[in-house]
């Protein structure tokens, strides 16, 4: 589904002019170009117009994790491929040039850390590896980092960026839903709370489960937050789509996010929220 | 180390399932019909069948099967299969949402809540349950029926029937994503034995939705899937006409998917398709669901909550 994610974007961001690829660090919003290192120092966000560029998964811990706190579990874990599974190449060698491109075993990163000095387990999704597609891998390291959480009875964050379930696993992909939602279920019972940051693009099998199901769930500005993106419901439907459809701003106001927090806002944000949660009502 | 599945899988056992289907069928009192009795038959011959692989074009038959204009809906099934039925409808918010069906239904002698994707048959009807693609409304008319069944300890079937949750404006600002999310939610926790089988097409979360359950079926010829084969051909081939390849390379079919561990049992259709003969294959499907149902109503409901969860959990092949 990454493939169709990216087209996406493409149609919405991609000013017409615009010939061929763009580089990742032009912004797509005003068209400024910035190095790589006067990102990293933004957070990745252009100071002309606060467009936020997606940012990698390890990026984000360095964001939000309190410095040298962050101790990832199961990064040896790797999808199978069950399915034998060949496109226009074997998923074996997809996942592999993958791991090599992003230095990921999946797409996601997870461990326990701090933020603002309150023990948490953070889950951070990343798009660059097949589109942060949801297959075996990723699903289980939700569901593991659901059990760590409940059983260390602190708060899990999930920071997500996804095209949705992992089409090359098949059914198995489908059933990282169900997966990661009883997951989610086994958090609720131990009475851990859940927080969710849906990033751009948060879509399909991820937003239909373990994402929807945050106790509190705020959005990255201009996020896409969509079951179907806009692309697909305009083919299927020849509905005429609003300018903001999908977008971070229409689900606050449809009522689907708790809050739109900005980058430089997220890690403060996340620190008040947990503190909230942890000191409960006896006051710590 | 690859996880483990619930259950040990692969031709074997499914022929040991088939085995156990067969005895079963044959042991029911009241078998009269001859499209059952041909049943045991077909049964027969297929377990020969059952250890060769699936060829491309056996899963693409079951492709066009699945989707047969003729092939039973939900409805269908319920006249055929339930002494009465009671249906309720509305999310009690916002709207009826055709596309599920729920109800209060006799089944087999006894109370049960039932839920179901249903589709129409005429152009009209097809219109007004969407294709049988439902909106939130729907999962949360399912919900309202899972809640209603939960506190008054009626067992619950579901019926999977759908191409996905409807793909448009509407359904995206009703929020689409998080209501399939909690209707899974809501169905994971329920205390109630809960028996699903999909009828015809599981198309992704839309079906996942409604098939959090104790037991998970499907028909000999339904198909269970992350993607349409046209939208997986699309993406993946950049060809949606590559179709049949896509679904020989992702198996939607139900050998498959017994196979690989995500559902627990075929429940056998007619000779040629449950399309050729609706009375029978309501006779089938209900013997499958009571089979089921059978299987998990002595367990107590936390025990069978914890089993419901373990069953999902373990979903997926991964090393490390």
């Amino acid at each position: 589904m990454e493939e169709r994610i990216e087209a996406v974007i493409e149609d919405r961001r991609e000013p017409k002019e615009a010939g061929g690829a763009k580089h990742p660090n032009t912004c797509p919003g005003c068209g400024s170009h910035y190095r790589d290192d006067e990102l990293e120092a933004t957070l990745r966000v252009c100071p002309q117009c606060g467009h936020h560029f997606p940012v990698r998964a390890r990026e984000r811990i360095a964001q939000l994790a309190d410095g040298g706190t962050f101790v990832e579990a199961d990064a040896e874990l790797r999808s199978a491929d069950p399915l034998a599974f060949f496109d226009l190449k074997a998923y074996t060698e997809r996942l592999a040039q993958a791991e090599m491109a992003t230095g990921l075993g999946d797409a996601i990163v997870a461990g326990g850390a701090s933020v603002e000095r309150r023990a948490c387990e953070l889950a951070v999704m990343d798009f660059a590896f097949m589109g942060g597609s949801m297959g075996s891998a990723v699903g289980e390291k939700v569901a593991r980092a659901c059990e760590r959480a409940a059983e260390r009875r602190v708060p899990l964050v999930a920071v997500t960026a996804s095209g949705g379930a992992r089409m090359q696993e098949g059914i198995l992909s489908l059933m990282q839903l169900p997966k990661t939602v009883v997951s989610v279920d086994l958090l609720r019972e131990a009475r851990a709370p859940f927080v969710v940051v849906m990033t751009h693009p948060t879509t399909a099998g991820v937003l239909a489960s373990f994402a929807s199901l945050g106790d509190v769930i705020v959005a990255e500005p201009g996020a896409l937050i969509a079951f179907t993106g806009p692309r697909v419901v305009q083919q299927t439907t020849r509905e005429k789509l609003p300018d903001d459809f999908g977008l971070a701003e229409s689900n606050l106001r449809f009522g689907h996010v708790d809050a739109i927090v900005r980058r430089a806002d997220l890690r403060p944000y996340l620190g008040r929220l947990l503190a909230l949660f942890v000191d409960g009502p006896d006051g710590g | 180390m690859a996880a483990e599945p619930t259950e040990p899988t692969g031709p074997e056992v499914e022929q040991l399932r088939l085995r156990e289907r067969l005895a079963k069928l044959r042991s029911l009192r009241l078998l009269g019909g001859v499209g059952v009795a041909r049943e045991l038959e077909r049964l027969e011959r297929q377990i020969e069948k059952i250890a060769a692989e699936p060829s491309a074009d056996e899963v693409w038959h079951s492709v066009e099967l699945a989707r047969h204009e003729d092939r039973p809906y939900t409805l269908d099934y319920v006249e055929r299969m339930c002494d009465d039925f009671v249906e309720l409808r509305g999310d009690r918010t916002f709207e009826d949402n055709r596309a599920v069906v729920a109800g209060l239904a006799r089944f087999r002698g006894r109370t049960v809540a039932l839920v179901g994707h249903q589709k129409g048959r005429t152009l009209e009807e097809r219109y007004e349950r969407s294709f049988g693609m439902p909106y939130p409304e729907g999962y949360r008319k399912a919900m309202r029926a899972m809640e209603l069944a939960d506190r008054h300890g009626f067992p619950l079937l579901t019926l999977v029937d759908t191409p996905g949750a409807y793909p448009g404006v509407r359904a995206e600002q009703h929020g689409q994503g998080g209501w399939i999310a909690r209707c899974q939610l809501a169905m994971a926790g329920l205390e109630i034995p809960t028996v699903a089988c999909v009828i015809g097409e599981g198309g992704s979360g839309g079906a996942v939705a409604i098939a959090i359950a104790d037991r998970v079926l499907m028909q000999e010829n339904a198909i269970y899937s992350v993607i349409s084969p046209e939208g997986c051909a699309a993406i993946l081939w950049r060809d949606a006409s590559e179709a049949k390849k896509a679904a020989a390379a992702f198996k939607p079919d139900a050998r498959h998917c017994l196979e690989l561990g995500v559902i627990d049992g075929i429940v056998a259709e007619p000779e040629g398709g449950a399309h050729e003969d609706h009375d029978a294959a309501a006779t089938l499907l209900a013997d499958g669901l009571e089979a089921a149902l059978g299987e998990v109503s002595g367990l107590d409901a936390g025990e069978r909550r914890r089993d419901r969860r373990g069953r999902f959990r373990a979903m997926g092949v991964f090393s490390g």
